[in-house]
């Protein structure tokens, strides 16, 4: 029963908020809201909002924002790609694209800062030798009003994914053979990936490259730790809006939201036109059969850009650490001069009642999403459909802008009684923890040979048994690593747990991103450091306790 | 006595172009040859009976066991058994756990019956080993017996041999054919090897 309407249960839970949220926001927007004393439609709100001093800056950086992170991580990833080998580093890339991805945007940003602060790491490393500072010197590094600061984080942070992605992708394609057969006609093996593989490659993963697109162009909480102020980007001077006390700022805020929608379409059209252009030029090039050209520089920029963006986000989260156990450090020095553990103590106490908010709520999600994932996963293989038609409307909560349609969600839900708290956030969390774990779990049920399940049904056992005692033991480990990415999308959930918590629901990641505007750099670091390290004690499980389990079953080690 | 598994003018088409077409009667001990070239529908007919076929064939005619007719009856419920090219044992349990597997639930003393079992094809005491330690043969034995133990009425044999290497092949040919006649259950063999053929030694059709 569960199973047969698993399919429409979850793309309700998908769309039907999404949608409702949308709807909630257009209202407003022409001024509709009889709550707040809005009962005619009219253009007031779009009045007011192209008033707002600095209003096509913030429209300009969000735009920008969106294009340049997606197309410096889209290179460098497709770059990795073509020059790896399955040499000793490209295998460990490989491995530690997962936890990468784990860690939570909040606290990628909080160690990019520290790394790149004028008093920050990096210039503490080659002060006073190299620049002779003896003082942080007066520079806008972080907070820049290009946004630069801000794409740069979200570059870290969108490489382990769209890699991870594309890792999924790859297999069906059989990438070997086909880099071989054009080396067999004389291409150096770099260009033959990017004319052989990199085509078929491309429409499979071009989904989550809107993904990326989309939230590059209206992400909320890296900006308001990386991205400039005054104005700052579209998405932050939004939730300003509609954080101020005056409630008919309210109308002028969903207009906002709407044009955020608005920007990030533009974004998503504009890439589609590059695509366009793309397409052609690398249709040409190759066509014209260049066997060689560009080999070395393209080998060097994928194996030396992956390698710098990785270090990067280690070393972000090594100055986390550095920075949380810091004790007195004088500016030029690249140490502090002692270490000590008093920040954490003073943290202790305020940091339980969130950890266990941020576990309750992970788990809750993640548990729910996982039943319904299974459910949907388990129709499409009994009723032996395709699902490529519907996949789109998986994407929907990644593609529209949380900001776009989080508050129209609170006010839908309000007008149906039901006020923020924690339940509501569980929901809001499932809408993305949802799409993540059916997208890291799809492939591997799928591929999972089905005579094994043929098998079992010969032998006289019931579907449901089977699925209890063949199909759940057999993918333990995708099922755990997919529960793992749950848990960490859940826990780095910023906006959401704001919004439909009202402000209530602390967790974690609401509080160390509160702590951006204090500045005090050993709090944030510990704060920032717990964030970081939460979801990693999820993947560490995923991968330990099959190993633990099958410790006497070589049959289930790597194989399906 | 067994019943016997009875095709009742089976016909298999894939968009209007008939695969196969088969109208037997095989007795209980009985092994019923299906050889063709791959690709000629001869799994789909082992898919028809056993209950999975994919949705993108029409299937008509009838499949009776005895007097029970078990067309429209989920796989599980057929009481159709099914030996793949591959032993496929399921890699989380054990050899003992494998053979138990099959076992109807309300069979008595279990841990004995399979153990009866393992003695029967010379592998008392692998009960608590790991499937993927044992050898191809040992593997090719088990399951077979997990097979067997599942008290099936009739049994499906889908190029159950391809795989294995010539002494071997020859050696489970001996031991699954004299199993099935043992037990006198009506067989379904597909394969594409004349030596099969000749060593079921019952009715053949060729595709």
């Amino acid at each position: 029963m569960l199973v047969r309407l698993a399919p429409a249960i979850t793309m309700t839970l998908l769309v039907g908020p999404v949608m409702a949220g949308l709807a909630m926001m257009l209202l407003p927007a022409f001024g509709y809201l009889p709550v707040l004393g809005g009962e005619t439609l009219s253009l007031a709100p779009w009045r007011e909002l192209f008033a707002q001093p600095g209003l096509w800056r913030s429209v300009w950086v969000s735009f920008s924002t969106g294009l340049v992170t997606t197309i410096v991580s889209l290179s460098i990833v497709v770059l990795f790609l073509a020059a790896a080998s399955g040499s000793r580093l490209d295998r460990a890339i490989r491995r530690l694209v997962s936890p990468l991805l784990s860690i939570p945007h909040a606290a990628t940003a909080f160690g990019l800062a520290f790394l790149i602060a004028p008093s920050g790491l990096i210039s503490r490393f080659i002060s006073p030798a190299l620049t002779g500072w003896e003082r942080p010197p007066d520079l806008l590094i972080v907070n820049d009003a290009w946004g630069l600061a801000l794409m740069a984080g979200l570059v870290l942070k969108e490489i382990p994914f769209l890699l991870l992605m594309s890792l999924a992708a790859l297999p069906q394609l059989n990438p070997e053979q086909r880099v071989m057969m054009a080396r067999s006609l004389g291409y150096r093996p770099t260009i033959a990936w990017f004319k052989a593989v990199l085509p078929a490659l491309y429409p499979l993963i071009r989904l989550p490259v809107y993904a990326v697109i989309a939230y590059a162009s209206s992400v909320v909480d890296m900006a308001m730790i990386l991205g400039p102020t005054l104005p700052s980007t579209l998405s932050v001077s939004v939730l300003q809006w509609f954080h101020d006390p005056d409630l008919t700022r309210r109308f002028m805020a969903s207009a906002g939201a709407v044009l955020q929608l608005g920007v990030t379409l533009a974004a998503l059209a504009t890439w589609w036109g590059l695509e366009t252009l793309v397409h052609r030029s690398m249709q040409h090039w190759i066509e014209r059969g260049n066997r060689r050209g560009g080999e070395l520089p393209l080998r060097i920029a994928g194996r030396g850009l992956i390698l710098l963006t990785t270090l990067t986000a280690f070393a972000a989260i090594g100055g986390l650490a550095l920075f949380s156990f810091a004790g007195f450090w004088r500016f030029p020095e690249a140490l502090p001069q002692d270490f000590v553990v008093v920040h954490w103590l003073r943290a202790l106490p305020s940091l339980q009642s969130p950890l266990l908010t941020t576990a309750a709520i992970a788990c809750a999600s993640t548990l729910l999403a996982l039943v319904l994932v299974l459910a949907t996963l388990e129709n499409e293989y009994r009723r032996q459909i395709l699902p490529s038609r519907a996949l789109w409307l998986l994407y929907l909560p990644l593609i529209v802008p949380q900001i776009a349609f989080l508050f129209g969600l609170v006010v839908a839900a309000e007008s149906l009684g039901i006020r923020p708290q924690l339940g509501l956030v569980v929901a809001g969390h499932l809408l993305f923890v949802l799409p993540y774990l059916y997208l890291s779990l799809a492939e591997a049920y799928r591929r999972l040979d089905p005579r094994w399940f043929q098998l079992s049904r010969t032998l006289g056992v019931s579907r449901l048994r089977t699925f209890f005692q063949v199909r759940l033991p057999l993918l333990l480990a995708p099922i755990l690593t997919a529960v793992a990415v749950g848990l960490a999308i859940s826990i780095g959930q910023y906006l959401p747990t704001q919004l439909l918590g009202g402000g209530r629901v602390t967790t974690i990641t609401t509080e160390a991103v509160s702590l951006a505007a204090g500045g005090n750099r050993r709090l944030i670091g510990v704060w920032a450091l717990v964030q970081a390290v939460l979801p990693l004690i999820g993947f560490m499980l995923a991968i330990g306790l099959p190993r633990l389990l099958w410790a006497n079953r070589s049959g289930m080690r790597g194989a399906p | 006595m067994n019943d016997s598994l009875i095709l009742k003018q089976v016909r298999i088409q894939l968009e209007n172009r008939c695969l196969v077409g088969v109208d037997q009667i095989i007795s209980p001990g009985d092994v019923f040859t299906v050889m063709g070239p791959s690709g000629s529908g001869k799994s789909t007919l082992l898919a028809y009976v056993a209950g999975f076929l994919s949705p993108t064939f029409q299937a008509e005619g009838e499949i009776w066991l005895g007097n029970r007719d078990i067309t429209h009856l989920p796989a599980e419920s057929r009481g159709v058994g099914l030996l793949f090219q591959d032993p496929l044992l399921f890699p989380h349990l054990s050899v003992a756990g494998n053979l138990g597997f099959g076992l109807p639930q309300h069979t008595p003393n279990k841990a004995e019956c399979i153990e009866r079992a393992l003695e029967q094809i010379n592998l008392s005491g692998f009960g608590n080993r790991d499937p993927a330690t044992l050898s191809g043969g040992q593997k090719s034995r088990v399951a077979l017996m997990r097979l067997l133990l599942s008290k099936p009425c009739a049994v499906l044999l889908d190029e159950p041999f391809s795989k294995l290497d010539t002494t071997l092949r020859r050696e489970m040919r001996d031991l699954v054919f004299s199993q099935l006649r043992e037990a006198g259950l009506p067989s379904l063999l597909v394969t594409h090897d004349q030596e099969d053929a000749q060593a079921a030694g019952g009715p053949l059709i060729e595709l």
